[in-house]
């Protein structure tokens, strides 16, 4: 009786339990397949991110070039034959311009149609002209071919970014416009160029003539002064909490301190560099050298947290040795312990200077925002750099300027991975030992 | 002598301070048996004659630095006639800084009176001569600091043990940095908001539902008229911080017990990687990609749904807020579900749970409050970023909860305030430092909550 009773009681909750595990197995299924899900959300994210940006910023590396047939008369230019090179400099090239493109559309006569056409040209083809005439003064009186680079608007019609499918008034190439291009493009009169202007040229208001020469000078500058402050401090920093520091409360303060400003947010370090060196030591604003004190004060935590991984985790034995020898405790440090450290440091030290080259919420605070077409000469000249050069042309409404924001992360973002690498080869090379 | 210079002359005299230590090393050891019967080596009494020389004079150069502009300032204040002297604070400031543009040669004498052209002729003296005083002054303290060092040189001085407790010292400053760094954070800060306490009281501040700083600017108007009130900031910066969290927890949590609990060494040791790429990102990346592609899209979502979707909604910022926070979480995660000793894992296996039973019923409740500590973290990243709101979210204060319409936030505004022209008397400038203020408070206790509990997380299992 007893025995049957059980065995159906038992046969009963083992079926129960089949049934609970089916929907349990289920369930880890489940469960499996949203850890699945999270992993690929991110990569997926990754992957819009970076096609979206190399999509909207690979046609910023070509420019668009049209050949015109330029009249260098000296009457056309308004100027005496036989003058003087400050004539020259100073000649009527926008009109030349206006009159060869004239030439080849004779048709045009309305006071807009004329616009229309002078805006195929970019407004730097007469400095173009200007610098040509004054490089080869015998060019005056000739009639020469002319690779003049095209608007950034009529670019990005032979580039093919605007199609005359969208409706007129939404696109700033006019129909007009378009047929001269296509002509042009019939005659053989456009090119399509590796664009070198965008990295031997400054900020400009015109997207054709921007370049980022002068924000990666100034991205240099700041991380050499940020370099140049970072790495020893926060080097013996390390050594000092690893090495010689006493258990004590004032240790401890300095670490949590150090702690803290890791998390610190990096637009409050822009507040502290305004106060005080900006407006109590009064260094120079907009500079390279303010930027580079205030990044590196960023960076150091990051530069000490991992130079002391490093240091400690040298083995305790060449310790011991050097010290077993007779050498001081800094000798023992500083001749033998950094040594084997220094891939570790070296690692920690290149991503956060990666960390310093992406940054760019403090530096608008201490003012390099500015627009700046000179190319910095030092620390102090004012200078902007990479991030806040590519903030800068991310709020400009033209069109060309959005494709030049996407080529100017594509290169701040080749510089960042060129240094994640080392600092990963560093590394790698770091565990073999 | 411009400070290069001197600091080239003090660096080649520290240099002989070298040279010279080394030979009287030598020469003071000839008479006792050469250098055998020195405590030191002979280049570490070099290195101490180079020390007393550089040390004393480079502190005294970066005081001059320091001090030189205010006190020529005030010498020069201090003699330009009563009715100048009358003005208020901020216009004689102004007066004085053209005297001083025009003193550097920056503005001509045209936009200048007389008085102010004579003031600046003498500032031009006293600088030029505080530079030659200095120059002289340095060089005589870097000379007398080598003479001093050179005169101890004897074989018993223990010239290495005194050479690197210099070296200690200095060690111990470059540590200290981090102490001074967070001092001049809080001082400056501090400053600069008690000075807008002054013209706000703090409870309009803490208190006001409305914020519109561009209101005070115009000189009719009194500065505390109830416009900076911080409360919608506030809930702007937490809207958008929920909406990342919202992102972010859940897709880097997940991700992390996937990888940690599921995945073989090998999808990790490649997916890991890949997915901290998205922290490496710059900000200013994450700014532009919301801006140009997240916000349109949302919006054209949006009302295609039939919802009116703000072109700077606060679900583009937070949305690629979250993205660029996954990676955070996620490392976080990672170390606390990788604390949780192994016994207990297999004790829940071995009683028959499945794994995720495991994971969900010992696992995370156990990690709890290391996850907690590690959620804080990242609301506080969220909280004080500043790149991508600045370029996707508002400007204008709406006291809203609806993540649809366009907020701003705290750091948009302390950028907004001080990017362009600043006035350090106008409220509306002072207005950003006191926002830096609760920004750097509340991202404070954050992190020292977050860092305690995982700490106390930490030792649980250890």
């Amino acid at each position: 009786m007893n025995s049957t009773n059980e065995g159906a009681s038992a046969s009963h909750s083992s079926a129960a339990i089949k049934a609970s595990l089916k929907k349990r197995y289920a369930r880890e299924r489940r469960f499996q397949w949203y850890g699945r899900m999270a992993v690929l959300t991110g990569f997926v994210f990754l992957l819009v991110l970076l096609v979206d940006i190399v999509g909207k910023g690979y046609p910023a590396f070509t420019q668009q070039y049209i050949r015109v047939t330029v009249d260098f008369s000296a009457e056309q230019l308004g100027v005496a034959p036989g003058a003087s090179e400050e004539q020259l400099a100073a000649a009527n090239y926008l009109g030349v311009i206006k009159n060869s493109l004239r030439a080849m559309f004779p048709e045009v006569d309305s006071r807009k149609e004329k616009r229309q056409l002078y805006r195929l040209v970019s407004v730097g083809a007469e400095y173009q002209l200007r610098d040509m005439l004054l490089a080869d003064p015998q060019l005056l009186g000739q009639t020469r071919e002319v690779w003049l680079q095209a608007h950034s608007e009529a670019g990005s019609y032979l580039k093919g970014q605007v199609s005359a499918a969208s409706a007129e008034a939404d696109r700033k190439v006019k129909d007009v416009q378009m047929a001269w291009l296509d002509q042009l493009r019939a005659q053989g009169r456009t090119e399509s160029r590796f664009n070198t202007t965008f990295f031997t040229a400054g900020d400009s208001r015109e997207p054709e003539m921007a370049g980022i020469k002068v924000a990666l000078y100034g991205s240099f500058f700041t991380l050499l002064v940020t370099f140049l402050i970072a790495f020893p401090i926060g080097v013996s920093a390390a050594v000092y909490l690893e090495e010689f520091a006493p258990r004590n409360r004032l240790t401890d303060l300095i670490e949590i301190n150090i702690n803290n400003l890791a998390a610190v947010p990096s637009i409050v370090f822009g507040l502290l560099g305004l106060a005080v060196f900006i407006n109590f030591f009064e260094l120079p604003r907009s500079a390279p050298l303010v930027g580079g004190i205030v990044l590196s004060l960023m960076t150091l935590p990051t530069i000490i947290i991992t130079s002391r991984a490093a240091i400690q985790s040298v083995s305790p034995s060449i310790r011991e040795a050097a010290l077993g020898v007779g050498a001081s405790k800094l000798q023992t440090v500083f001749h033998h312990v950094l040594p084997v450290a220094m891939p570790g440091i070296l690692t920690g030290s290149i991503i956060g200077m990666a960390q310093a080259l992406g940054e760019s919420a403090p530096l608008l605070m201490i003012g390099m925002v500015a627009f700046i077409m000179d190319v910095p000469a030092g620390v102090t000249d004012p200078a902007t750099v990479l991030p806040v050069q590519i903030y800068l042309w991310a709020d400009s409404p033209e069109r060309g300027f959005t494709e030049k924001t996407s080529a100017a992360i594509m290169v701040l973002m080749g510089f960042l991975i060129v240094m994640n690498a080392l600092a990963i080869y560093l590394r790698k090379r770091f565990e073999l030992k | 002598m411009d400070t290069i210079t001197v600091l080239l002359v003090l660096l080649a005299l520290s240099v002989a301070g070298f040279f010279l230590g080394r030979r009287r090393s030598h020469a003071v050891a000839a008479g006792e048996g050469g250098a055998r019967a020195l405590h030191s080596l002979p280049k570490h009494y070099g290195y101490m004659a180079a020390l007393w020389a550089l040390l004393p004079a480079l502190g005294l150069l970066v005081l001059w630095a320091v001090f030189e502009s205010s006190i020529l300032a005030n010498v020069v204040i201090g003699e330009l006639p009563d009715q100048v002297q009358q003005l208020p604070e901020s216009e004689r400031g102004l007066y004085f800084n053209q005297v001083v543009s025009y003193a550097r040669g920056a503005i001509d004498a045209a936009q200048l009176d007389h008085v102010q052209v004579t003031a600046a002729e003498h500032y031009r003296q006293l600088l030029a001569s505080s530079a030659r005083f200095k120059a002289l002054l340095v060089s005589l303290v870097a000379v007398v600091g080598g003479l001093l060092a050179l005169r101890r040189i004897a074989p018993k001085l223990r010239a290495r043990n005194h050479v690197e407790n210099i070296f200690k010292w200095m060690l111990f400053a470059c540590s200290f940095l981090a102490v001074l760094t967070t001092l001049g954070i809080v001082l400056s800060v501090l400053f600069e908001a008690l000075r807008f306490f002054q013209k706000v009281p703090v409870s309009d501040f803490l208190f006001g539902l409305e914020w519109s700083p561009q209101m005070a600017i115009r000189p009719d108007q009194v500065a505390a008229s109830g416009s900076f009130g911080f409360v919608p900031l506030l809930v702007g910066t937490l809207l958008i911080s929920t909406v990342a969290m919202l992102i972010a927890v859940p897709v880097g949590l997940m991700s992390a017990i996937y990888l940690s609990e599921y995945a073989t060494r090998r999808f990790r040791s490649v997916t890991k990687p890949v997915l901290e790429i998205l922290a490496g990102v710059p900000t200013v990346v994450y700014g532009f990609f919301a801006a140009l592609t997240v916000a349109p899209f949302i919006r054209e979502l949006g009302e295609s749904l039939g919802l009116t979707v703000a072109s700077e909604s606060a679900l583009a910022a937070g949305l690629v807020m979250g993205i660029m926070i996954i990676p955070f979480v996620m490392s976080l995660s990672d170390d606390i579900i990788n604390a949780v000793p192994d016994s207990m894992r297999e004790a829940s296996l071995g009683m028959g749970a499945t794994m995720n039973e495991t994971i969900r019923k010992v696992l995370l409740p156990a990690a709890l409050p290391g996850i907690v500590g590690g959620v804080l973290l990242a609301v506080s990243r969220a909280i004080g970023e500043t790149m991508i709101v600045v370029m996707a979210a508002g400007l204008s204060a709406r006291l809203t909860i609806n993540p649809l319409e366009a907020v701003t936030t705290i750091t948009v505004q302390i950028v907004t305030l001080l990017v362009g022209d600043q006035e350090f008397d106008s409220p509306k400038t002072l207005a950003a430092f006191a926002l830096g203020l609760v920004l750097f408070f509340v991202t404070l206790l954050l992190n020292v909550v977050a860092l305690y509990v995982v700490r106390k997380y930490r030792e649980q299992y250890e």
